[in-house]
């Protein structure tokens, strides 16, 4: 049976990724910077990478990683979603990480690891593991054709593109041309990226490395959501302990104390949800019934969360200034990012025979 | 303190001094209660080494393997989960040799006479009198939903033992003796048909002032003792992968390709992850335990599995479409086991119903969560100041 508590380790990661986001990442900076030029935040990153060696977290130490495990990747996704961060950790560092490391792409895995080289994915956010990809065009050694839906495009050195041949290409972004889409999530902003002639190096088979790259990012991607929905509720119920209207506590009514204690249970059964995904991951042990069982449960509880959340802030939680929009746009992205909760229940019908009529 | 090692030495003396094969039954249960290993987190003396509780499964697993009997806890479930921590922790010395050991090895059934007619939820308004003459507590009033009265030898019970104060503070907790001729025991019918449980009249039972646990007034406090673990007992099992309600339904998928659905499946799959990560979440609190960091995830157990209970029978009922219609067996019977996946679809689909309101309705543990969980502000409470002769009822 999987391990699914936190290792004294991983809680001393969590505290230290914790208070680095106290520091650098609140709410008013998050807010402000989305409408900025640079919805990214390279200093955050730089803190992240630089500072705490966390790209390199699923990298091997030969490769000047970390070599830890998608349990210690989990936490710190935990703590960005709290904080809804703006930047490319899950993208860069988990996904992108992922199709090198199935690649075998020993010079690029040693710059993501450092975090000085952003990596993504070109396949568009919404895929599910194991579902079609689109493709550019490969011809005699140039990469042609348009790419949409890319999750921080805008902020990556280097782009890995599966093409019509079946093989995924490092492209260096330069090469290519990177449009920013308005995207519901401010803070993981999506991308168009059009290849015009554009050299690309064979890094190996798309397939592989993209079902594995995507499997990790939609397993891992619970931890995240788990971060968002407790932040969620924690803030909820703060503000409800505080907030008073007809001379009493508006958390002492009746059906918002059931409201908030649904939403606990919904929390409590994702936290183990997402902690067995993380340590299938690392064990490969029932990965897909874990990883599928993880974002089926994670992204409607998310999403929940978040709207809850909105509700019953009732006036203030539809103001612009009020970081509970952040979370919503979020939570409701992550639940089409890697795959719908619908696309993992049809995957796990397989997984589990439990076939469609 | 004790090391898996030594526990596995005892257990393996255990089994040579009293080989199973050529042991009765109820002289083994006996013997493995005085070698401390019947629950080894109790005192020794009393069943136990003072051993962490998580040793236990080391002794289970040795006495297992061996083919030893075992005490059948699922016949004497409210005595193991209820009535044992109860007197464990507020009993007199001589009170804890008389009870546990009968408890334990199964000679002695226990129920439990707590709800009434008129408290269910607000279990501290009940109205039992008992009333000190002498040496003895006279004891009049009606308690309902007992489960095993009928074959019970003893009850633990709580009665109120002074009117003129608020609720909580006039209650005094006892062991009722099953056989007095005062108490009479009627059986209750439930919508499946069966009864499960009876209603039980007490009319002049006289219970001795050495059967009282705790001291008089101090019921109510005595009972969160009890009812605590009532909780635990219930939502806390560990299940393998459709281990419980989700298992027969899916088995049916599987076999009746006709009976599916676009809507069914759709559903069906919901509950599979639901059920799958409620017990992922069991299993989570089960691992904090045994790590000696119990958090207080297991207050929303019990809520989560009567729901899943009561939607996965619903669906199952629906998924047998024709064969839904029908119903196993309406006849009159008294159970000695509740199997809650036991029987039909039918009397899966109407059992459940009781899930979410057996131990705690579901609406009070949600109060329970978001009170002593989240910290939410209380009911407002009129009661708190006003005897309990003085409550509408």
């Amino acid at each position: 049976m999987s391990d699914l508590l936190y290792a004294e380790e991983e809680e001393a990661l969590r505290a230290a990724v914790r208070d680095l986001l106290t520091d650098h990442c609140d709410a008013p900076g998050v807010i402000a910077r989305t409408e900025s030029d640079t919805p990214h935040h390279r200093a955050l990153w730089k803190a992240l990478t630089d500072g705490m060696g966390l790209a390199g977290l699923l990298v091997p130490e030969k490769l000047d990683g970390q070599g830890a495990t998608h349990r210690e990747a989990a936490v710190v996704l935990e703590e960005l979603g709290r904080a809804v961060a703006p930047v490319p950790y899950l993208t860069s560092a988990v996904v992108a990480t992922e199709a090198l490391l199935a690649c075998g792409a020993d010079d690029l895995l040693r710059e993501l690891a450092t975090g000085t080289t952003i990596g993504a994915l070109a396949v568009a956010l919404h895929v599910a593991p194991g579902t079609a990809l689109r493709t550019v065009r490969h011809e005699d050694g140039l990469l042609h054709g348009e790419l949409t839906g890319i999750a921080d495009a805008a902020a990556a050195d280097v782009l890995l593109v599966p093409a019509d041949d079946g093989g995924l290409y490092a492209v260096d972004a330069a090469a290519a041309t990177v449009t920013p889409q308005t995207s519901l999530d401010l803070t993981r902003p999506l991308a168009t990226v059009t290849f015009d002639g554009a050299p690309g190096r064979l890094l190996g088979d798309a397939e592989p490395a993209v079902r594995r790259a995507l499997r990790t990012g939609a397993g891992l991607l619970a931890s995240e959501q788990l971060g968002l929905a407790e932040w969620t509720l924690t803030e909820t119920v703060r503000y409800l302990k505080d907030r008073k209207q007809f001379n009493r506590p508006v958390g002492g009514f009746q059906s918002l104390k059931h409201r908030l204690a649904q939403l606990w249970l919904e929390v409590v059964n994702l936290r183990a949800a997402a902690r067995n995904a993380a340590d299938a991951l690392t064990t490969g042990e029932d990965v897909d019934v874990a990883v599928t069982v993880a974002q089926a449960y994670a992204a409607p509880v998310a999403v929940h969360a978040a709207e809850e959340a909105l509700q019953l802030h009732a006036g203030i939680g539809m103001t612009w200034e009020h970081p509970v929009h952040l979370y919503l746009k979020r939570a409701k992205a992550d639940s089409i990012a890697y795959g719908t909760a619908g696309a993992h229940r049809e995957a796990l019908a397989h997984l589990v025979d439990l076939q469609a009529p | 303190m004790t090391t898996a090692e030594e526990l596995r030495g005892k257990t393996r003396e255990l089994l040579a001094a009293h080989p199973p094969a050529s042991t009765d039954r109820l002289d083994f249960l006996r013997a493995r209660f005085d070698a401390g290993l019947a629950w080894v987190h109790y005192p020794q003396g009393l069943g136990g080494l003072g051993a962490p509780r998580s040793l236990q499964a080391v002794v289970d697993a040795e006495l297992e393997a061996a083919g030893a009997p075992d005490n059948d806890p699922r016949r004497i479930g409210i005595g193991l989960g209820m009535a044992a921590p109860t007197i464990l922790q507020y009993g007199t010395e001589e009170q804890k040799r008389r009870y546990l050991r009968p408890l334990w090895t199964g000679e002695e059934v226990w129920c439990q006479l707590f709800s009434e007619p008129g408290a269910g939820s607000d279990l501290a308004a009940l109205g039992t009198r008992a009333v000190r003459e002498g040496d003895d507590w006279v004891v009049n009033g009606q308690k309902v939903w007992t489960s095993s009265a009928h074959v019970a030898r003893w009850a633990i019970l709580i009665a109120r033992t002074d009117p003129d104060v608020p609720k909580h503070r006039g209650i005094t907790y006892f062991v009722c003796d099953m056989t007095d001729p005062g108490v009479e025991v009627r059986p209750l019918r439930q919508i499946t048909g069966e009864a499960e449980f009876n209603e039980v009249f007490l009319t002049d039972v006289r219970i001795p002032d050495s059967r009282r646990l705790g001291a008089v007034g101090d019921g109510w406090k005595v009972a969160q003792t009890t009812l605590n673990n009532e909780r635990v007992a219930i939502g806390g099992m560990r299940l393998p992968r459709e281990g419980g309600m989700i298992g027969p339904v899916s088995k049916t998928w599987r076999e009746r390709p006709e009976l599916r659905t676009h809507d069914l499946h759709q559903r069906l799959l919901k509950l599979w992850v639901e059920s799958e990560v409620s017990r992922l979440t069991a299993e989570r609190l089960r691992q904090q335990l045994v790590a000696g960091q119990p958090g207080p995830e297991g207050a929303g157990m019990k809520l989560a599995f009567a729901r899943l209970n009561q939607e996965i029978s619903g669906l199952e009922v629906e998924l047998l479409g024709e064969e839904g219609l029908l119903y196993d067996d309406w006849t009159m019977r008294r159970p000695e086991l509740v199997d809650f996946t036991g029987r039909e679809a039918g009397y899966r689909y109407l059992r459940s119903k009781g899930n979410s309101i057996e131990g705690g309705t579901s609406e009070v543990l949600l109060n329970i969560v978001a009170e002593r969980v989240l910290g939410l502000p209380p009911e407002p409470r009129t009661d708190k100041d006003v005897a309990w002769k003085d409550l509408a009822r």
